[in-house]
């Protein structure tokens, strides 16, 4: 069980958002993307998820190929995306929210994560699951976003900007739950990131994009001793 | 360059007129009359273009904006035996003003909120002209111009003269029209169009260029409604149906509602689609109620026919392709 | 007082039809942005199937079933051949604002001619299941007879039948997601391009049962030409939009306010008035209230 992604090169009109890029992501492994705004991060992920439409290049997932398909079926494969930007429906509850997630299996009980299961990871949304969405803060929906994508027990979760707009220490404790959960759950995740060094720490590997295309790949730890990878995207 | 350019154009006008003066020698009554029709037509339809495609909004209620021309036009007459040149002048005036009214209005409001209130306003505002004694409930009133001028000769005929009116008045809104829209207010117009944020931005009064915008549509919408009910002779609630506004709205459509250079095209199509219809409808041996339908049939079909695959219009479409032609010549 | 009572009956059996209209509006416009124009001309058609079910088999009760799932079917196919095609041709461009606006002005054109040359000008007549004599209270009859209340009481199951299928099933959510927020519905595997035509296809059901209704409310009488078709077309965007366009609760109140307030207005000011009042409430709702009565902070200028 693998991602492979080949010469992948995805274009906004003219413009080349992904150039050329290749990597390979193993099962149970947490991989950070990261890389300065517009370097193609989050449109690398959103071509995987089947939002984008690649130009050339091979993506698959198991096999399965990701590039032709749309995302209401990519989802069938066990690949879910948490997009940017807090990703829930502020017009629905935080159940209903949740309940999306798992809408589309068939046998529910047997292949969905309850919600239970997702207010045990997430005590807070517990709390809430009668609220609205709209109601919540930044952390909580970044929690009920990736909740939501938790139910439909995925094989792989695609994370774009998990911490966006959030308070330091919400962001740290976003972070440690994205670890636990490749850790304990042998779940596979492809992280993208801003936030560069909060990213390389939890990460077994890590991408570092530039302008579309890989700049650096390796180890977490070989990228945060990377003097280049520290001067360009660390900060010191 | 520029002042060269203007009175270029208006010469073009003129002789384009004169020519349409020969035409209308040369061809029997029925021409003649429709002649008159696209004429009206033509007026119209650059009313619901220059709302439309130069400022972005849509007004499904231009039926009631002439029915305004048509009364006030009428009243005039009757009521005060106002000279007729005088009478066309009083129906821009009173429409411009109703335009007024629904500019404040349409200046708040976008895209689907206009279209649905102008269209609440087509259909109720005919319906009150029964409320009014003045004017003349559903019979409605008489608008007569007289006759022609007995200077022109003696076989000089009535539908002549509407169409030396109706064309006259067209050539002359046309040239107007085009300047108002080379000018800076046609300008502000496009811009709050295509980026009504940035036009803001730039020190455009947005709101204040559609009132405007609504403002010379709808007294050009007015006078064309006064000549329409000369042509027919009367002003009824009937003639000014919701079919109406959906004619007009078609026509537009059809001339490309981005660019006033294409309004022939409608007009010729709205007065041709009845005749086509009757053609249609013997060829097949149509029972009678198809013959009544067809024309409104055509019409609607065109309509979306043109928003699927001309949605800019065939001049503008004609433009781009060669816009792009000359573009692969240069690579 | 009796004048009241019957102005208040008349009012809200009229402005419960409204707002199945208003229903048909909101369903369509969540689950395309688009308003339907040729709502009302959908309506027409099916009450024609209604008709015609009526000419053959005699009964009402089949033939409201077969206007619904007549409309239904209309609506859905709209969608699929027809608005999917739009959308994506007119997505750029100086009339892409415009454009859906002008194709379903045009879809109404079409299904008006089409309507009229085969089923004629002319009125056809549906006669309602039960009497519409006015029920006597003391020495007086009401304006309310079996046939208003018969009305009323299908209009508020259907109304409840449709909150529960939103609120409660796994379609309901389907259909809410794809309304709030496409992308996220299409990242949790809801096929959102079936799911708008299912929301058209409601939509298509709830406007046919609005125009049989309509038709035997008013005097059992239907044709395009008719006063009860017009006012069909302009109640549903009013109501919609006096609610809010993207509320359910909104839409029915919106109804029932329409209704009311043209009650109200021929009642006791002037009959004439039919088709301006609701003109005349529509500005003054866009104007103190222009996000509509149920609406949040969604702006009117989209």
């Amino acid at each position: 069980m693998s991602l492979e992604v080949s010469q992948l090169t995805v274009h906004h009109g003219a413009i080349c958002a992904v150039n050329d890029v290749s990597f390979s992501v193993k099962k149970g492994e947490l991989v950070a993307v990261i890389g300065s705004n517009g370097a193609g991060k989050t449109t690398l992920l959103r071509t995987l998820s089947g939002l984008n439409k690649a130009t050339h290049g091979s993506a698959t997932w198991n096999g399965h190929n990701l590039l032709h398909s749309k995302p209401e079926r990519i989802v069938r494969h066990g690949v879910s995306h948490v997009s940017e930007g807090k990703a829930v429906i502020p017009e629905l509850t935080v159940s209903e929210n949740l309940e999306l997630g798992a809408i589309w299996r068939k046998n529910k009980k047997e292949s969905s994560a309850s919600k239970a299961e997702i207010t045990a990871i997430f005590p807070r949304l517990g709390e809430r699951l009668k609220q609205r969405a709209d109601t919540l803060s930044g952390g909580e929906r970044q929690m009920l976003a990736i909740g939501r994508a938790l139910m439909s027990k995925p094989e792989i979760l695609l994370l774009d900007e998990p911490s966006l707009g959030l308070a330091p220490l919400v962001v740290e404790q976003i972070f440690q739950t994205i670890r636990d959960l490749a850790t304990s759950m042998g779940l596979t995740v492809v992280l993208v990131e801003q936030n560069a060094m909060g990213a390389l720490k939890i990460a077994d590997n890590g991408i570092v994009l530039n302008l579309g295309k890989v700049a650096v790949t390796g180890t977490a730890q070989s990228l945060i001793a990377d003097p280049q990878v520290r001067a360009a995207y660390l900060g010191y | 360059m520029h002042r060269f350019q203007k009175s270029n154009k208006l010469l073009l006008f003129i002789a384009f007129g004169f020519i349409l003066f020969l035409l209308s020698n040369r061809v029997d009554e029925l021409r003649v009359y429709q002649g008159a029709s696209i004429a009206v037509y033509v007026i119209a339809i650059s009313s619901i273009i220059l709302l439309t495609g130069y400022s972005g909004q849509v007004s499904l209620g231009h039926g009631a904006l002439l029915a305004i021309g048509a009364y006030s036009a009428a009243v005039a007459r009757n009521e005060f035996n106002v000279p007729v040149v005088l009478c066309f002048f009083i129906a821009v005036l009173a429409a411009a003003f109703g335009g007024v009214l629904l500019g404040v209005a349409a200046a708040r409001l976008t895209g689907p909120y206009l279209a649905g209130a102008t269209l609440a306003l087509a259909i109720g505002l005919p319906s009150l002209a029964n409320q009014f004694t003045i004017l003349g409930g559903e019979q409605g009133l008489i608008f007569d111009v007289g006759f022609p001028p007995l200077s022109l000769g003696e076989d000089f005929t009535q539908y002549k003269w509407f169409f030396w009116i109706s064309a006259l008045a067209a050539l002359i809104s046309m040239w107007l029209l085009s300047n108002v829209l080379r000018s800076r207010f046609g300008q502000n117009w496009r811009a709050g169009r295509s980026h009504e944020v940035a036009a803001q931005l730039a020190g455009i009064n947005t709101g204040r260029s559609k009132i405007l915008a609504f403002t010379i549509s709808a007294g050009v919408a007015g006078l064309s409604g006064a000549l329409l009910s000369m042509t027919i002779g009367t002003v009824s609630p009937s003639a000014f149906p919701l079919a109406l506004s959906f004619s007009l709205l078609t026509g537009a459509v059809l001339s490309g509602v981005t660019t006033l250079s294409g309004v022939m095209i409608g007009a010729v199509t709205l007065v041709a689609i009845p005749e086509i219809a009757d053609v249609i409808a013997n060829r097949i041996g149509a029972s009678e109620r198809i013959t009544t339908n067809l024309p409104g049939l055509i019409v609607s079909t065109l309509l979306i026919i043109t928003v699927l695959f001309v949605p800019h219009g065939p001049v503008e479409q004609h433009r781009s392709r060669k816009a792009k032609k000359l573009l692969q010549k240069k690579n | 007082m009796i004048q009241l009572i019957n102005t208040l009956l008349i009012g809200i059996t009229a402005g419960s039809i409204y707002a199945l209209m208003a229903i048909a509006i909101v369903l369509v416009w969540r689950s395309t942005r688009v308003i339907n124009f040729a709502q009302a001309g959908m309506a027409l058609l099916s009450t024609y199937f209604g008709y015609e079910a009526m000419v053959h088999l005699n009964s009402f009760w089949i033939a409201l079933p077969v206007a619904m799932i007549g409309g239904a079917a209309v609506a859905a196919f709209i969608e699929l051949v027809f608005m999917r095609f739009l959308l994506k041709r007119s997505a750029h461009g100086a009339i892409s604002g415009v454009a859906p606006i002008i194709a379903t002005l045009g879809l109404l054109g079409v299904i008006r001619s089409l309507t009229s040359s085969i089923w004629g000008g002319q009125d056809v007549r549906i006669v309602g299941p039960v009497s519409n004599v006015g029920y006597s209270l003391g020495a007086n009859t009401l304006a309310f007879s079996p046939l208003k209340l018969l009305i009323l009481v299908t209009v508020i199951v259907l109304v409840l039948l449709l909150s529960l299928l939103f609120q409660k099933s796994n379609m309901g959510l389907s259909l809410r997601a794809s309304a709030f927020s496409p992308e996220i519905a299409r990242l949790s595997g809801i096929r959102v391009n079936g799911v708008r035509t299912l929301g058209w296809s409601l939509a298509g059901a709830s406007g046919a049962v609005a125009g049989m209704f309509q038709t035997v409310n008013g005097n059992g009488s239907f044709s395009p030409d008719s006063i009860e078709f017009s006012l069909l077309l302009v109640s549903g965007f009013i109501a919609a939009v006096i609610g809010g366009l993207d509320s359910l609760v909104g839409a029915v109140i919106g109804g029932l306010v329409l209704g009311l307030v043209i009650s109200f207005v021929l009642m006791y000011i002037n009959s004439s008035l039919f088709f301006i009042a609701p003109f005349v409430i529509l500005l003054i709702v866009l104007f103190v209230r222009p996000q509509g009565i149920i609406g949040a902070k969604a702006a009117r200028r989209a």
